[in-house]
């Protein structure tokens, strides 16, 4: 019993000093694949030392279902549904990436009704994206009521959605040339109060309870701070470079469809911790809205779609009536159109960062090889170095402030 | 470009800036569909990304993307590794292209920018691309214990094996793959636009015209279609149709009894209007 108390108090042994001493090793313990904070099916395997996280492995690809092997055997129309699979909590953005790749290599013209519609829609996804976002990046880090609140917000833009589209989440609304189908005057009208009304009142009610909150800032200001040559070497983009201090958003500096035309701020961080990006994702809400209230008042009439009868198939009722129209459909859905020979690499600013596409063509109706970038690869890769000092339970702030979702990143 | 694509800055120039740098090392320039892309040797891939990286007038910062693509028709070195860069400072993207095959490795570009590493990763994963230089180069998306590389273009969209739950075994074993269906994979292109198909009939095109009508074939000569198929056997004795058993009818029911007569109907006196 001696010896024991002795041990305890550290009374070591002159002839064996190390008698006593607690041999310590470093833990290895499985985040996921099951778990409600890895957002998905994310596998990591964190080593610990105590309770500080020494290393991290995450293993993805558990969701991966061969998008791009698929798109190979599929036309070009075909090949656009499984965008919105991919990032299934922003699935408009994704498609947008991938008609402006088509109709980058087609050099296709899109009548202005249809890029601002698109623009539109595009911001919307991006605020339905931000309220998951938000509300479960909140909900991991111990708070409960501003995601209940958050997702009242989702689901009115589920609603939107499936009013212009008929579908809430995949919503294929996107096509090279311009959009499916135009929305009803009573959609945009309702999207216009809702922006006044609704959106502000339960966005800022929630936020409100956490921004200033003393709890939230002790568990996510300084933690995962990445400096600007971190991020640029780690190839960040969307909210986490503009988190580490760079006004970079592919919206302002290389703008596309109706983006030229729209008058926004670029939020950026000024300490690159999970706080900023948070922030960040914050204002950008308040930027989106902005953006869609423009769209709303300079919105023509007009086309919804290209003219070009060899790329954009002829509406139905058309097709009934007009032989032409008739031969045109027909080719449309079967065969589908071709696009001539080349490669492009089309990025455009997804709600969680720079989501690219390379699609090579050979001139037949399907694409030779359609590589998507997705935007986690990058920011999943830096949560080693981002985690390493932290605390296991940041783990789950560092993985919300990082906005991952496993169909974009497992493709 | 009509397209309302995302616009950087102009391409003007950065052809000629790159070639100042890269000097020799550049085997082909392009600026096609608005986008440059160089194309260089595997040896030098790191020397050209640094240069591409540092140098004042190019800065192209940040890696965005490592894209493989699989050429089988070009023989030797089938494969193309992609490297997408970005400049921030400039506005500008510009793709560097590197050819090599499954045992050629391609030099490892983590030491510039870490972010590769995941990104080689892939490549590697999906095409069996190897990359010389990098610590971590194992398989990324597919299975543990996956074979095969299945972005290469002879590995069949199916795949191999399938996996399922076995309740007998109480785990999860793997199979070869069974379809209920063929995989359909229609041909689209059009057989007026240079088809390298034979359609049905089409080789009779090809056949020298004899000259004049061609003799009438003899009754005993002309030969059916499926005659090699279908070879009779010739009846051993003739065939006669002596009772009614060997008529081929079938036997009435034992129990048959003449039907009721349906009282509705009236039956017609003598031959009825027909006859």
């Amino acid at each position: 019993m001696s010896d024991y108390l002795q041990e305890l108090e550290g009374v070591t042994d002159a002839a064996d000093p190390t008698v006593g001493d607690i041999d310590i090793q470093n833990y290895t313990i499985n985040f996921g694949p099951q778990h409600p904070a890895a957002h998905g099916v994310l596998r990591l395997v964190l080593e610990l030392d105590g309770e500080i996280i020494e290393r991290v492995d995450p293993h993805v690809g558990l969701l991966h279902r061969g998008t791009e092997k698929l798109i190979e055997h599929k036309t070009y129309m075909q090949a656009l549904p499984y965008f919105d699979r991919l990032d299934y909590c922003s699935p408009m953005c994704m498609e947008h990436t991938y008609v402006l790749a088509v109709e980058k290599l087609l050099d296709l013209e899109v009548p202005i009704r249809a890029q601002y519609l698109r623009t539109f829609f595009a911001e919307l996804t991006r605020i339905s994206n931000h309220m998951l976002n938000l509300g479960s990046h909140i909900m991991d880090v111990g708070a409960m009521t501003p995601n209940l609140w958050l997702f009242e917000i989702r689901e009115d833009c589920m609603g939107f959605f499936e009013r212009a589209s008929g579908a809430r989440m995949h919503a294929a609304y996107f096509r090279p040339g311009g959009v499916h189908q135009d929305v009803p005057l009573k959609l945009l009208a309702d999207i216009g109060e809702w922006l006044d009304t609704r959106l502000p009142r339960l966005f800022e009610d929630a936020i409100s309870l956490v921004a200033d909150n003393r709890i939230f800032k002790q568990r996510n200001v300084d933690i995962a701070t990445v400096s600007r040559e971190d991020a640029i070497k780690w190839g960040f983009s969307g909210p986490m470079i503009r988190g580490s201090g760079l006004a970079w958003d592919l919206r302002k500096s290389q703008p596309y469809d109706a983006y030229a035309k729209m008058d926004f701020d670029v939020p950026v961080g000024t300490r690159g911790d999970c706080y900023d990006r948070f922030m960040v994702r914050v204002e950008e809400v308040r930027q989106s809205a902005r953006i869609m209230r423009q769209c709303l008042n300079e919105m023509p009439d007009g086309p919804i779609a290209s003219f070009d009868r060899k790329v954009v198939p002829p509406k139905r009722g058309e097709m009934k009536r007009s032989m032409e129209a008739l031969i045109h459909h027909f080719k449309l859905y079967t065969e589908g159109f071709h696009v001539p020979a080349g490669d492009v690499y089309v990025a455009t600013e997804s709600p969680k960062g720079e989501f690219g596409v390379y699609l090579v063509a050979d001139g037949t109706n399907k694409p030779y090889r359609c590589k998507i970038r997705p935007t986690a690869f990058s920011h999943l890769q830096a949560a080693d170095f981002m985690s390493k000092g932290h605390m296991l339970a940041d783990t789950t702030a560092i993985l919300g402030a990082m906005d991952i979702v496993f169909g974009e990143c497992d493709r | 470009m009509r397209a309302p694509v995302p616009a950087y800055s102009a391409n003007d120039g950065v052809i000629d800036a790159a070639t100042a740098v890269l000097g020799g090392k550049l085997d082909l320039a392009t600026d096609l569909v608005g986008e440059v892309s160089l194309h260089v040797a595997r040896d030098s891939l790191v020397e050209t990304m640094i240069a591409l990286r540092d140098t004042p007038g190019l800065e192209y910062q940040q890696l965005m993307e490592i894209a493989g693509v699989d050429y089988p028709d070009r023989g030797v070195e089938r494969f193309e590794v992609v490297y997408c860069l970005l400049s921030l400072t400039r506005n500008h993207r510009i793709r560097v292209h590197v050819r090599s095959d499954d045992t050629q490795p391609v030099p490892s570009v983590t030491g510039i920018w870490p972010v590769a590493g995941w990104l080689e990763r892939e490549v590697y994963d999906m095409y069996g691309v190897l990359f010389s230089g990098n610590s971590d180069l194992r398989r990324i998306l597919t299975d543990y214990g996956f074979r095969g590389h299945p972005q290469r273009k002879d590995f069949p969209l199916t795949g191999y094996v399938e996996m399922r739950y076995s309740e007998e075994a109480k785990r999860v074993v793997y199979e070869p793959v069974q379809l209920a269906q063929d995989f359909r994979n229609f041909d689209f292109m059009s057989p007026w636009e240079g088809a390298e198909y034979i359609l049905p009939g089409d080789e009779k095109a090809a056949l020298p015209e004899a000259k004049g009508a061609p003799t009438p074939l003899k009754a005993d000569e002309i030969q059916k279609a499926d005659a090699a198929q279908s070879a009779k056997v010739a009846p051993t004795e003739a065939k006669t149709t002596e009772g009614p058993a060997q008529t081929g009818a079938g036997k009435s029911e034992p129990d048959a009894v003449p039907k009721p007569q349906n009282p509705a109907v009236v039956p017609t006196p003598g031959e009825g209007q027909n006859q």
